[in-house]
């Protein structure tokens, strides 16, 4: 049993029952995490690359961490360190790493569509772990993953997705996997932010932050990127956290049981006040968990096939 | 040699002639024009291919060569006003023998060459080395685009008084718009003296910074950066007030966006002296032709909307827009073949323009055959005053050949162009090229 596609590209493309399968294949993942012995041999003899063109964190770990726990081999690329730096293209990095006979890359990169053209160069899988403002497949399964697992459900529920919705692969991911799996979806922020024909994939667009939150379930933040400003899109920091920031006072107006998901790094104080962050409705560091069972799950399902874990 | 084009359909938009005759032309020149027929005067084969050798077409007229036509049009060389030829500097890309061979497949007699080369075509020198490498190298005729401002940087203008001497046809300083209004209106002005067309590249950098798709529900979809509809229009607004201040001769290329075409139809209600064309891939296309990140549907102005293709088909209709031309530029495999922000702007177009028209436009009722053909030959000549564009006895026997009904699979990889960045590989076309003759000799046959 295993997802009947090569590689993981966009949340758009999967289907509602291919969602709930990475998300309960990702339940029995996470129980690896809670053993002793951290290590099941279902990926043993395959290889993992991860190929990253941006910096990252918590992704790249939580992919590197996912291959090891499943015995895979696991290789990061960084475009500091290789022949990226030299100027090589993404077509031959792919022919490159082809000849080298991995069987899943991930691939995180600033240009939207930047995955989908190497799936076009492997015969391996590839997993999309960002490209340009477009998709983010496996953190939007991360972020359903751990609403269902605090709600014990995700058909009905109401998110509201707050920030720059347009320069935003998590926005996209998510809509499109909360649309699938029978949730509401608004999205929240300035009009300088928000994509033309947004509406047309399904959410409600708002840009008051108070009126976005009034009745929904989970409220996501979404990173400011601080370069912004220079290109226009709001005025000041000041200005952007007095209106769409989130702080105690503006939750008040939100349901007693919302829950707080940011896909990090944070900005303190500008899109979320520390205190949200680190409040009891914060399900941030949860996402960070969940990452590495969802991941797994992931790998999983698109190299392993084998042994079940 | 002396060749009789024999039981032809003959369309020629400028005279409005559209009737069966003969066309007999030697020289260079068409010397006669007959009713074909019993009786005609030419002796015409019956059916079948063209017929090759010598034969007695009337008493004491020799012929050396029977091209039957039966079944097919005949036309006025079409004439394309916007290719990027590439050569000199990238010739990797295309070159004036490659490019000029595929004009001729596609049936164009003649081309107007953009001046964004390396060099820039700013200076008498370059102007030269194109008409003299076209003339040696050349299938059609080449007739270059002067640049407006040196190294089309958009600060000071270009000798365009020279570029006009040494044989440019227009000024533009296409690829890039001229930012500065000031500078275009003193562009205008400058080029008016010698009645030269302005062709402006309209588009405002700033509103489409980083964008490389239209600003729409798949630049949304896809998280590509958008160029909206009024980074065009907002420069044709703007350049159509130039045109009424100055009086001088505005040519719009390719225009996209619906917003475009509303204004440059007001404008020639006004009586400004506007002209403009579009392209077959933005009247065959819409930006859902992007999804899949495809390179090959990458250019510049984007494909745009479904409703902003219908204005340019209105607009073609009711002759608001008087030319199609391809805006043919060449790029080689591996630079489409990357990362979509990456990959150059353009498609190439002169070998799929001319069935793009028939089975689009004209195909669909939208556009009466005359009308599609007089903006291929007659209105681009009229814009650019080439004496070109007409079928009468002694015009220059610059001639397109074509079959209406001819159905076909575009392969870019049989075309004659270096390139093969085309949107339309694959695509089931209806209405082929035949033969295409450029100054009374025949340099593509099917």
């Amino acid at each position: 049993m295993g997802l009947a596609r090569k590689d993981l590209l966009r949340m758009q493309e999967l289907t509602a029952d291919e969602i709930r399968l990475i998300l309960d294949t990702a339940e029995s993942m996470k129980q690896v995490a809670g053993r002793d012995i951290k290590k099941v041999p279902a990926l043993r003899g395959k290889t993992l690359i991860n190929l990253f063109y941006e910096a990252s964190t918590r992704t790249r770990t939580s992919f590197e961490i996912a291959g090891k726990w499943l015995s895979a081999d696991v290789i990061n690329v960084s475009t500091s360190s290789s022949s990226v730096a030299k100027g090589e293209s993404l077509k031959d990095i792919g022919l490159t790493l082809q000849a080298m006979h991995p069987d899943i890359v991930v691939l995180r990169h600033p240009a939207s569509g930047a995955a989908e053209f190497l799936a076009k160069q492997l015969a391996a899988s590839v997993i999309n772990a960002g490209d340009g403002a477009h998709e983010h497949p496996s953190q939007a399964l991360l972020d359903l993953f751990t609403i269902r697992e605090k709600k014990g459900r995700l058909e009905g529920l109401k998110a509201a997705i707050v920030g720059d919705i347009a320069h935003s692969r998590v926005a996209r991911s998510n809509i499109h996997g909360m649309r699938k799996v029978g949730m509401e979806v608004r999205v929240a922020g300035p009009r300088t932010m928000l994509p033309c024909f947004i509406d047309r994939l399904g959410v409600e667009v708002f840009t008051d932050l108070e009126r976005a939150i009034a009745d929904v379930d989970i409220i996501m933040m979404l990173r400011l990127q601080l370069e912004r400003q220079q290109a226009g899109l709001f005025p000041s920091l000041r200005e952007y956290s007095r209106l769409f920031g989130l702080t105690l006072p503006r939750l008040k107006g939100a349901k007693s049981d919302v829950l707080i998901m940011h896909p990090g790094p944070i900005n303190r104080g500008v899109e979320i006040a520390p205190e949200v962050a680190d409040g009891p409705y914060s399900l941030i560091l949860n996402q960070v968990e969940n990452g590495v069972a969802v991941r797994m799950a992931l790998l999983y399902l698109l190299a392993g096939g084998g042994q079940a874990a | 040699m002396r060749i009789l084009i024999a039981g032809g359909r003959v369309i020629d938009p400028a005279s409005g002639v559209d009737e069966v005759v003969d066309l007999l032309i030697e020289d260079g020149r068409i010397i006669r024009i007959q009713k074909n027929g019993p009786g005609s005067g030419f002796q015409v084969p019956s059916k079948g291919k063209a017929e090759r050798g010598k034969r007695r077409a009337e008493p004491g007229l020799q012929v050396d060569r029977v091209m039957d036509a039966a079944g097919l049009v005949v036309c006025p060389g079409l004439i394309d006003m916007h290719v990027h030829l590439r050569q000199p500097g990238r010739e990797d890309k295309e070159t004036i023998a490659t490019g000029t061979l595929a004009a001729a497949r596609g049936g164009f007699t003649a081309v107007c060459c953009m001046p964004n080369t390396d060099p820039v075509n700013d200076t008498r020198s370059v102007t030269e080395f194109i008409l003299d490498t076209a003339k040696r190298e050349g299938a059609v005729h080449v007739y270059p685009v002067g640049a407006i401002s040196k190294g089309l940087r958009g600060e000071e203008l270009a000798e365009i008084g020279e570029l006009f001497e040494s044989g440019c046809v227009a000024v533009s300083d296409d690829g890039r718009p001229v930012m500065n209004a000031e500078l275009m209106r003193r562009a205008m002005e400058y080029a008016g003296m010698f009645d030269l067309p302005v062709i402006s590249h309209c588009e405002d950098l700033h509103l489409s910074g980083k964008g490389v798709v239209h600003e729409g529900i798949v630049s949304t979809e896809l998280g590509l950066c958008g160029i909206p509809s009024a980074s065009e229009a907002a420069m044709v607004a703007r350049d159509l007030l130039l045109a009424e201040l100055t009086g001088a001769r505005l040519h719009i290329a390719h225009v996209s966006a619906a917003e475009s075409v509303r204004l440059i139809r007001e404008a020639k209600a006004r009586g400004v002296r506007v002209s403009c064309e579009a392209t077959p891939h933005h009247f065959a296309l819409t930006e859902e032709a992007v999804r899949g990140f495809n390179t090959n549907a990458k250019m510049n102005p984007p494909l745009r909307s479904e409703s902003d293709r219908q204005a340019i088909l209105a607009g073609l209709c009711d002759g608001t827009i008087d030319v199609i031309a391809t805006d043919h530029a060449p790029h080689t495999i591996q630079d489409k073949e990357q990362e979509f922000d990456v990959a150059p702007f353009g498609v190439i177009g002169s070998e799929t323009a001319l069935a793009l028209t028939l089975s689009t436009l004209v195909a669909s009722g939208a556009l009466p055959l005359k009308q599609a053909i007089a903006k291929l030959t007659s209105e681009p000549a009229r814009i650019l005053k080439l004496p070109k564009g007409r079928i009468a006895e002694g015009a220059d026997a610059d001639l397109t050949i074509f079959d209406p009904d001819r159905e076909w699979t575009v392969d870019a990889f049989g075309f004659a162009s270096k390139s093969r960045n085309t949107p339309f590989h694959g695509w089931e076309l209806k209405g082929g090229t035949v033969a295409t003759i450029v100054a009374g000799k025949v340099v593509w046959e099917a």
